[in-house]
């Protein structure tokens, strides 16, 4: 994920996802799934809002002090011999991680699921130096071989239904005779990537969760494979958003808890596997943890916007996300989508073609209520409305804002109309005007078509007319009146 | 009680029922109501598409209007929500603790009309009669923002000859989303269109909502697909069959009479 001035604004991107019919079911079907089972499993928590509660102070307290939460990570990993680097930004993420697979001289590594990678581009940075890095996470195999992006946090694949995975494999596992039964396409993927564990001497994931205090990493999934792939190599590289430390072991009581309910719905995750360095005789002998920053000081600066690097990569607000649903993860253009990827991205990115995310929301507060470490994800959307806007009225600031965040059409609208609604005379003299104009437009008492920023509107909605008596002009006559 | 009546710009100008069915129901309970005329709009639209300079002004405006009110009452959650939600969040950066507190003040005074109803005045039977079939969409301004709750149902529930038809996936939002609806006007759509497959699901004659602002937008799409129900204004409340479906304010149906239907 890099800033991308080539990329679409979300509403360039969106009616082409919109009219994919097959795309429409299949997220339907798997959000609808996915939600229901997420509410049942937190709801059957008596303690459930005193630990979501819990985690927000926690993350709070995280951010405030991260400088400090960080070095102790670094102490404790370096003390129990693994070996702690600092990447600033995608680049020199990608240079320490393709530099160490590059001394080993091997061609090809594992991967366990990870969005870091993803934001970073590492996959295409070591496939320039010719180091062919393996999915290992069953959906995100299915993308690699599609040459798809990711279109979930944690489903990646949520987007293709089981049809269309056999086909891939048919094509790309030459197996002509693979039907669409899942235990048949799991058991195919399997035997693809076992061997693949065997022969592997490098690794790469991502963390869910660093300890300060003990330099402990943990990856929670499903399938296995990273169970695999974090023990069976001899080399393992950790690449870390900064926000991800949390400060004692203690800590992984309560996200432990939020973070599989929230997430797949399940009351635990199938594999939890956690390291602290590297230990003789068990495991990879050497482990590297390099903490990417990649603008997540710039989004710590904003003591608002902050929250947003509190998330834990859960997809409830995704899952419940009734745009998302509709549209998918690929229309906002970036690694991190739905409500958390819309607060998220713009913030990480800066300035740019992404500042069309916060206004890809009805507000309709959804994500709030889902999200297990309570992020206020539409509060920060109109902040960052706020904040957009305010840079797009800026001529100075303008080249650097982004065309996504308002038009020079809207700004002149709501110019207009804050006059307007400034005085009650001038809103009963513009009633009075649009009474008048709005004859030009009138089929049957409704207005089918408008021009420029309302043919938006009236692109699938008729609008009603302005009746000749609005209510205050009833309310002004009522006493002339036998009402 | 003295009761201020807030009525939303766009409520005003093209919902003038809505408006008068507040006041009947109000005043028939006994309520004076007032209408503050100088008032005009919250500012929710500025707000919400991040114009805050504009927000400010008509926050400041809003404030000199009701200062003076005992109680507000508007029938919109969603402009509700603005002032109990937004207002104190946009006074808090303006740097004048005297604003914020009297923000605060008028924001604990402010109520939606069905929760003044249920949780202030403690009534739910006002006397209305509406014999229909009638499905209820929970705007996610009311139940996410301003937790109107049941409050709503309840006073449906009580109108006489009147049945509440369950709306499938009711917490969904519609897709208004304010300028959302011209912005990302594709998406808009395609929740629009999976809400009204809801309702017209529901077999409900009537749709309802505490917000005119979604109610526009479903009817607007309603009446483009050619399922909106359009009858003589909103007057009368006997509906032919196989019309349509119908759109109205809950207020609407609660000021509804044996005698002389809506108004």
């Amino acid at each position: 994920m890099r800033r991308g001035k080539a990329l679409p604004t979300f509403p360039a991107s969106a009616p082409a996802a919109l009219a994919d019919r097959q795309l429409r079911r299949n997220l339907g079907r798997a959000t609808t799934a996915i939600r229901a089972k997420r509410a049942a499993v937190t709801e059957e928590m008596p303690d459930w809002e005193a630990l979501r509660e819990v985690a927000r102070r926690t993350k709070e307290d995280v951010m405030a002090r991260l400088d400090r939460y960080l070095l102790q990570l670094e102490a404790a990993v370096t003390e129990a011999g693994g070996v702690v680097h600092w990447a600033r930004d995608a680049d020199e993420a990608n240079a320490i991680i393709s530099g160490l697979v590059s001394a080993t001289g091997v061609m090809e590594v594992v991967k366990v699921k990870s969005l870091t990678t993803d934001e970073v581009g590492l996959n295409e940075a070591l496939a320039a130096r010719g180091i062919q890095a393996v999915e290992t996470d069953l959906a995100e195999l299915i993308i690699q071989m599609a040459g798809e992006r990711s279109s979930h946090f944690l489903v990646p694949a949520i987007h293709k239904n089981r049809t269309q995975i056999r086909d891939l494999f048919r094509e790309t596992l030459s197996l002509p005779h693979l039907t669409d039964d899942p235990a048949e396409l799991a058991e195919a993927a399997r035997l693809h990537l076992r061997e693949k564990f065997l022969e592997a001497e490098v690794a790469i994931s991502g963390a869910n969760f660093a300890i300060a205090e003990t330099g402990t990493v943990g990856v929670v999934e499903s399938e296995g494979n990273g169970r695999m792939c974090l023990t069976l190599p001899r080399m393992l590289i950790t690449l870390m958003g900064i926000e991800k430390v949390l400060p004692t072991f203690q800590d992984l009581e309560v996200f432990l808890q939020l973070l599989p309910r929230s997430a797949t719905g399940e009351r635990m995750n199938p594999y939890t596997t956690l390291w602290t360095g590297v230990t003789p005789g068990d495991g990879p002998t050497e482990f590297h943890l390099v903490l990417l920053d990649n603008g997540r000081t710039r989004v710590l600066e904003d003591p608002l916007g902050r929250q947003a690097l509190h998330c834990i990569r859960c997809s409830a607000c995704l899952n419940i996300c009734p745009v998302y649903e509709r549209v998918g993860g690929h229309a906002y253009n970036a690694t991190y989508p739905g409500p958390i990827g819309s607060i998220l991205t713009p913030q990480l990115l800066g300035p740019g073609c992404h500042d069309s995310l916060p206004f890809a929301s009805t507000l309709c507060g959804a994500c709030a209520d889902v999200c297990p470490v309570k992020i206020e994800i539409p509060r920060i959307l109109l902040h960052l409305r706020g904040k957009m806007v305010e840079g797009s009225r800026n001529p100075l600031r303008r080249a650097r804002t982004g065309f996504g965040a308002s038009s020079f059409q809207e700004r002149w609208l709501m110019r207009l109309l804050g006059w307007v609604l400034g005085s009650s005379r001038r809103y009963r003299m513009a009633l009075r005007l649009g009474r008048g104009v709005q004859t030009l437009f009138l089929r049957h008492g409704w207005i089918r078509g408008l021009p420029g920023y309302a043919s938006g509107w009236t692109r699938g909605r008729d609008l009603q007319a302005l009746p000749e008596e609005s209510f205050r002009d009833w309310w002004d006559h009522r006493g002339d009146r036998s009402s | 009680m003295r009761v201020a009546l807030f009525m939303p710009c766009f409520n005003d100008a093209l919902f003038p029922g809505t408006g008068v069915a507040t006041v009947r129901i109000l005043e028939r309970l006994g309520h004076v109501v007032e209408f503050p005329g100088d008032q005009t709009c919250c500012g929710q639209i500025h707000f919400n598409t991040g114009f805050r300079r504009e927000a400010r002004l008509l926050l400041r405006r809003f404030l000199s209007v009701f200062e003076g009110a005992e109680v507000m009452v508007a029938p919109s959650a969603s402009c509700v929500a603005m002032v109990r939600e937004q207002y104190p969040e946009l006074a808090s950066v303006s740097g004048e603790p005297e604003l914020q507190e009297q923000i605060d003040a008028l924001a604990r005074r402010t109520f939606e009309l069905s929760e003044f109803l249920t949780g202030v005045l403690e009534v739910e039977e006002l006397g209305a009669f509406f014999p229909h079939a009638v499905t209820f969409h929970p705007t996610c301004h009311s139940v996410r923002s301003i937790h109107v709750g049941d409050a709503p149902l309840r006073l449906l529930g009580a109108v006489e000859g009147l049945e509440v038809l369950p709306l499938p996936k009711a917490e969904e939002c519609c897709g208004f989303g304010g300028t959302f609806a011209a912005k990302n006007s594709h998406t808009s759509l395609a929740m629009m269109e999976d809400k009204i497959r809801s309702i017209r699901e529901s077999g409900a004659e009537v749709l309802t909502a505490v917000d005119n602002s979604c109610l526009m937008h479903l009817a607007g799409g309603m009446r483009r697909m050619g399922v909106l129900w359009e009858g003589s204004g909103t007057r009368g409340n006997v509906l032919p069959l196989g019309g349509g479906i119908r759109v109205m304010h809950l207020a609407e149906i609660l000021a509804s009479r044996k005698e002389g239907g809506v108004r």
